[in-house]
Order: structure tokens, then C-alpha cells, then sequence
């Protein structure tokens, strides 16, 4: 067992497992972002939308660009913001609005496409390597037990300033007039209709809003973590196995989940090493899926 | 009315079309032996979109993930090629390059014929007990977990070092005395894509395929009925997986080199351009997969050359186009134009205000 010793290391220096579950707490929170979005689109339009990943790493292509012109990429949050949320009206106003009506497999589909278009065009633009975009905002080092942690600031303030954006997606879906035609639309269109919203208006608001929000938080990662182009997919299928554990429309649920994904990952990126952590995240997704059909078989039913 | 008359005009064209598709099959390497790996590759494709359709379009499975089938395949009859004569961890150590991994006629050849079989069982036994887990998912989760399958196989594959891990593996080099070796992968693949097609035909006209169509209309009401559906879903997987399998081996030794990402576990190539193939000439039909794949191949090849760097790109271009304005495909398209040609009557308007309407 190659893993045997590493565990052994990691169960006997409580500092290294604290250090882990820091780490992956703090990417956590932005997986619980993105799949908050994911679940959004989902439950409003009854789309799995496949771009989710797409978008955050066009958003680190935001900050990467902006921090090689010479300007902080913490600006980058905002204009990443705007720019993907052109992007997500554009997309819907020339493909996805076709499809909104359609089976799911259909818009699964044709997401996927679109995903494949984004991240080919990210690869000839920017080139396959693995880019960040540093924010120097130094780091906070402190001991437990006699062991060093040391945690970039920028991972810190990154995940404040995803509670942060959730909780206003949040305030702003329960409140604003828009949040609650897009809940109204989500709950029954027809109805939703009958009562005067255009619910074509809400379908392109929650989608573009949905990659603006990813956009937002891809341009943390480009500054807390690294991106390159074809990472798109695991962020997707994260976003994914989180909105199927904690199902639609149950935010404390979703933040759980991320900020345990993120845990679990970042602890098996370290038994089992780097290489095998991509394997780990879509082997764990068939994993949940397999657990909540066998949980749900056992009472005759399956996952809808 | 002229049914007799029908049936035999039917019969006669039907035996022209299958000995003209033979007989095309059979000389086409020999008028343009310039182009007989692509069109191995072609026959091949044949049987992936053939394959993908029975659980896709005739079972309504949509599956992202029958690439893992083929990947094994690949891998396994590469592993038996090489496995009858050398050590194979040694093999993949050396890249398979060098004057110690020599095969001759002989050896490559028995390579062959004992490494396809293996690498068809191998993924029929892979269908199985990953059917029996995955297959109790259904619609949209059974899509996403498969496509999480084929990822996840392709990352394990390149962590695994005895086949060679992320570097790849090259099958068994076939020895220069044996001249151009496509012809031999061509009439491989042409016999595949032959015996895939007959095995298919067959199963479309038995009460199996009633079955499965009945599991992709309501698979409730047929379980219902009293349909054993999970054996009959994991026996309709395993029946593709059988001819993927065998199909990977050969695609592997046209390939010359096997990358575990890019080759064999190939979801954004292979594992997409089945699903693609399928639904551009029509999802559950027994010849729209084919015609899918022969359009698809013929334009990729003519178009790939000139678009260098930007074929994923088109590729994503396509995918949406076919799926948001073209999702009947070519055949659900005659299908619309040409009823009567299907079997289906179309009422004149003199008949159906006859009927008293």
C-alpha cells in the first residue's frame, strides 16, 4: 500500500491534517459558489447546465489577462462579473433558449457542446498552459502542535468574499422584485406567465446571472489557485455531485457539501497522490450517484 | 393491395443494397488503397454508432460513457499482443521501441486473432458489473455517471504503470515484411462492422428489442408487466460493450499508439462522436447510425485538414447545431418526408373526409 506511510504521517501530526482540512475548507466554499449557481439554472430552467466549469475558467481568464496588463486582479472580480454575464445572455439568446423546453438529455447535450466550443477557444487563445494571476497579498503562518501551517491570505479573503457573494445571491433571490419573479418561475412557469412575467426575461436573467457569479468566482481561483484551460469539466461534475447530495434549492446544504468536497479532496490528493486527485473527484461522483440510487432503490424509487 | 407484389420488389432491393454495400466494402481498399486507414476507421465508426444506438436510441440509456469499453478493449488486446512474447512491464518500460520487442509474422498475427476475442470479453465482463451498478440510474444521471466513468477510467489508466501510464503504449509493431498493414485493420474492421450490423439487425427483430423499447417508453409500466428490466438493460450493455471491445482492439493497432486520455479513454473524441453519429442519422433506427457515420467520417476528413487546431472547435460547433435544430436526424427527417417509403399510410384528404370529418 503506497498511501500505508502518508497516513500514518497524517494521523500522527495533527498539524498536517489541520493544514489539509484548511486548505480544502477554504476551495471548498468556492465549490459550494459554483454549484449554487449550477442548482439555480437547474431548478429554474430545468437545465444541467455542463458550461458551469467553463465559466469559472473563463473568469480566471479574466483576472490572468488583467493582472498580465498591469492591473490588480482583484479588480477582476467585478469585471468578471459583467463580462460573463454578457456572455451568459448571449448564450442563452442564441442557443439555450431553444432548448429550455426540451428533455434534459437534449440540453445536457448541447451544453456540452458549448463547453467543448469555450474551452477550445480558451486553448488557441491563451495556450494549454497552467496560469495565476498573483494578488501578493503575502501569507498568514501560524503553529499547531509544533507544525507550520502556512495559508495564502488571498485563499482567505477569497473565501469570505464567496460567503459573501453567496449570501447576497441569496438575499437577492428572497427579496428583489427579479428574485422573486425567477422563484415564481421556477415553482410554475405557466402560472408565472398567466400572472404577467416574461418568463423569457427570467430564463436569460438566471442564466446569465448564474455565469456571472462562476465568472466571480473563477477570478479567485485564478488568483488563489491555478487554471489552465481544459479544467472546466471537474468543476462542473463537483458543482454537480454537490447539488445531487444536497439537493435543489437547500443552500446550508450545498455550503456543507462544498466545504466537505473540498475537504475530502484536498485530504486524498495527499494519500493517494496529485496525479490520481482528477480520478478521485469523478470516481467519488459515481460513487454518490450509485449510494443515493441504491438508498433510494431500497424504497422503490430512483433518482428523478 | 400489391403487398405480394411489395414484399418481392422490397426483397430484390434489399439484396442489391447489401451485395452493393459488399461489394463496395470488399473493393474499396483496393481502388484507393491511399485512404484505407480512414476508411478502416470509417467501418469502425460504424460500429460505435451502431453499438451506442441499441442502448441510446432503442433502450433510451444515453450513454457518455461506452468509450470505456472500447478504451479496454484497446488496452487489453494491446496487453495479449504483446503479453504472448515479452514480459509486458519490461514492454511498456522500453515504449516498445528498440530491436529487443520484434514481432514477426507469425507471432503478430496470433497476437491478433487471440487479443481481439480477449478484448471483446473483457469488455462485455466490464459491461456487466458495471451495468449491473450503474444501470439502476436512469435518464440524465445514468448520461453524467457515465461520462464520469469514462474520465475516471482514463485517469486510472494513465496512474496504472504496468500499461505504460501516462506515456502510453504502443501495440505490437507488425514486422515490415508484411507491406502496407491498414489493408489487413480494413478487412478487420469491415468484417467487425459487418458481424456488429447482422448481430443488431437480428436483435431488432426479436422480442428482445420489444423489450427495450418498451424500457425506453416506460420502464415502470414494463417492470410492471413483469420484465426483468435490470437484466435485460445490463444484457443489451454488454452486447454493445462485446462489440466495442473488439472494435477498440482494432482501433488501437490502426492507431499505432495508445494514449490513455487522448486514445482510449477519449470522452471528448470517440466517446462524442458516437453519440453525435447516432443522432445525425437518427436516433433509434437500424441504418441511421450508419449513415450517420458515414457522413460524419466523410466530413471530417475532408474538413479536419483545413481547419488544423480549430476541429474541437467545430466539433462543439456541431454538437449544438445537430442537437438544438437537427435532433431527428437524417433519417427521422425522411422519415417526415417520405412516410409512405416507412410503412406508414398518410391519409389523402379525400379519405379522411370519407371518414365523415
Amino acid at each position: 500500500m503506497p498511501w500505508a506511510p502518508d497516513l500514518y504521517l497524517l494521523v500522527s501530526t495533527p498539524g498536517l491534517t489541520l493544514d489539509l482540512i484548511i486548505n480544502g475548507i477554504l476551495i471548498g466554499a468556492i465549490f459550494a459558489l459554483v454549484a449554487y449557481g449550477m442548482a439555480l439554472v437547474w431548478g429554474v430552467m430545468n437545465i444541467i447546465n455542463v458550461t458551469q466549469g467553463e465559466y469559472v475558467m473563463l473568469g480566471g481568464f479574466v483576472a490572468v489577462g488583467m493582472w498580465h496588463a498591469g492591473m490588480h486582479p482583484l479588480l477582476a472580480v467585478p469585471v468578471a462579473a459583467v463580462l460573463l454575464y454578457a456572455l451568459g445572455l448571449l448564450l442563452y439568446h442564441v442557443v439555450i433558449f431553444r432548448i429550455v423546453d426540451r428533455d434534459l438529455f437534449t440540453s445536457l447535450l448541447a451544453t456540452f457542446g458549448l463547453s467543448i466550443i469555450l474551452q477550445q477557444l480558451m486553448n488557441i487563445y491563451f495556450g494549454g498552459d497552467t496560469r495565476t494571476a498573483d494578488a501578493e497579498l503575502g501569507r498568514l503562518v501560524f503553529s499547531v502542535d509544533g507544525y507550520r501551517i502556512s495559508v495564502s491570505n488571498i485563499k482567505i479573503l477569497a473565501f469570505f468574499l464567496v460567503l459573501i457573494l453567496g449570501g447576497c445571491l441569496y438575499v437577492f433571490l428572497k427579496r428583489s422584485r427579479l428574485g422573486q419573479a425567477i422563484r415564481a418561475t421556477a415553482q410554475n412557469p405557466r402560472a408565472a406567465r398567466v400572472l404577467g412575467i416574461d418568463t423569457n426575461k427570467v430564463y436569460a436573467a438566471t442564466f446569465a446571472l448564474n455565469a456571472s457569479i462562476a465568472g466571480a468566482a473563477g477570478a479567485l481561483v485564478a488568483m488563489a489557485y491555478t487554471i489552465h484551460p481544459y479544467f472546466g469539466l471537474p468543476y462542473t461534475v463537483r458543482s454537480f455531485m454537490i447539488v445531487i447530495v444536497a439537493g435543489l434549492g437547500n443552500i446550508g446544504g450545498v455550503l456543507a457539501a462544498g466545504l466537505g468536497l473540498g475537504a475530502a479532496e484536498n485530504m486524498a490528493g495527499f494519500l493517494l497522490g496529485v496525479e490520481f486527485q482528477i480520478a478521485f473527484v469523478f470516481g467519488l461522483l459515481v460513487l454518490v450517484l450509485l449510494l443515493r440510487a441504491w438508498w433510494l432503490g431500497r424504497k422503490r424509487q430512483y433518482l428523478k | 393491395m400489391q403487398v405480394s407484389n411489395n414484399g418481392q420488389s422490397s426483397f430484390t432491393s434489399k439484396l442489391m443494397l447489401y451485395g452493393g454495400i459488399a461489394v463496395v466494402g470488399l473493393a474499396a481498399p483496393l481502388l484507393f488503397p491511399a485512404y484505407q486507414a480512414q476508411m478502416a476507421e470509417l467501418w469502425l465508426f460504424v460500429v460505435f454508432a451502431l453499438t451506442w444506438d441499441l442502448v441510446g436510441g432503442q433502450m433510451g440509456y444515453n450513454s457518455f460513457g461506452n468509450v470505456v469499453f472500447v478504451g479496454v478493449g484497446m488496452y487489453a488486446c494491446a496487453v495479449v499482443q504483446v503479453g504472448l512474447y515479452y514480459e509486458v512491464s519490461e514492454y511498456t518500460d522500453a515504449r516498445g521501441g528498440g530491436t529487443e520487442f520484434v514481432f514477426d509474422q507469425g507471432q503478430y498475427l496470433t497476437g491478433l486473432v487471440a487479443g481481439l476475442p480477449v478484448a471483446a470479453l473483457l469488455a462485455a465482463l466490464f459491461a456487466v458489473v458495471l451495468g449491473a451498478l450503474v444501470l439502476s440510474l436512469r435518464g440524465h444521471y445514468f448520461a453524467i455517471c457515465t461520462l464520469g466513468l469514462g474520465i475516471a477510467m482514463g485517469e486510472l489508466a494513465s496512474g496504472w504503470e504496468w500499461i505504460g501510464a501516462g506515456s502510453g503504449m504502443t501495440p505490437a509493431e507488425p514486422p515490415r515484411s508484411m507491406g502496407n498493414i491498414n489493408r489487413l485493420h480494413y478487412y478487420l474492421a469491415f468484417g467487425l462492422a459487418i458481424l456488429t450490423f447482422c448481430a443488431i439487425a437480428t436483435l431488432l427483430r426479436s422480442r428482445f428489442a420489444l423489450a427495450i423499447n418498451a424500457i425506453r417508453d416506460d420502464e415502470d409500466k414494463a417492470e410492471a408487466m413483469g420484465m426483468y428490466t435490470t437484466r435485460i438493460k445490463v444484457t443489451a450493455w454488454t452486447c454493445s460493450a462485446l462489440f466495442l471491445g473488439a472494435a477498440g482492439g482494432i482501433y488501437g493497432n490502426l492507431k499505432r499508439f495508445i494514449d490513455p486520455t487522448e486514445t482510449a479513454f477519449s470522452g471528448a473524441t470517440i466517446g462524442v462522436w458516437m453519440v453525435l453519429m447516432a443522432i445525425l442519422g437518427g436516433k433509434g433506427t437500424l441504418w441511421g447510425p450508419i449513415i450517420g457515420a458515414v457522413v460524419f467520417q466523410i466530413t471530417k476528413e475532408l474538413t479536419w485538414t483545413y481547419i488544423l487546431g480549430w476541429q474541437r472547435v467545430a466539433l462543439g460547433v456541431l454538437i449544438v447545431a445537430i442537437v438544438v435544430f437537427f435532433p431527428e436526424g437524417i433519417m427521422g427527417r425522411l422519415k417526415i418526408l417520405f412516410p409512405e417509403r416507412f410503412g406508414h399510410r398518410v391519409e389523402t384528404p379525400d379519405e379522411a373526409r370519407e371518414e365523415g370529418r
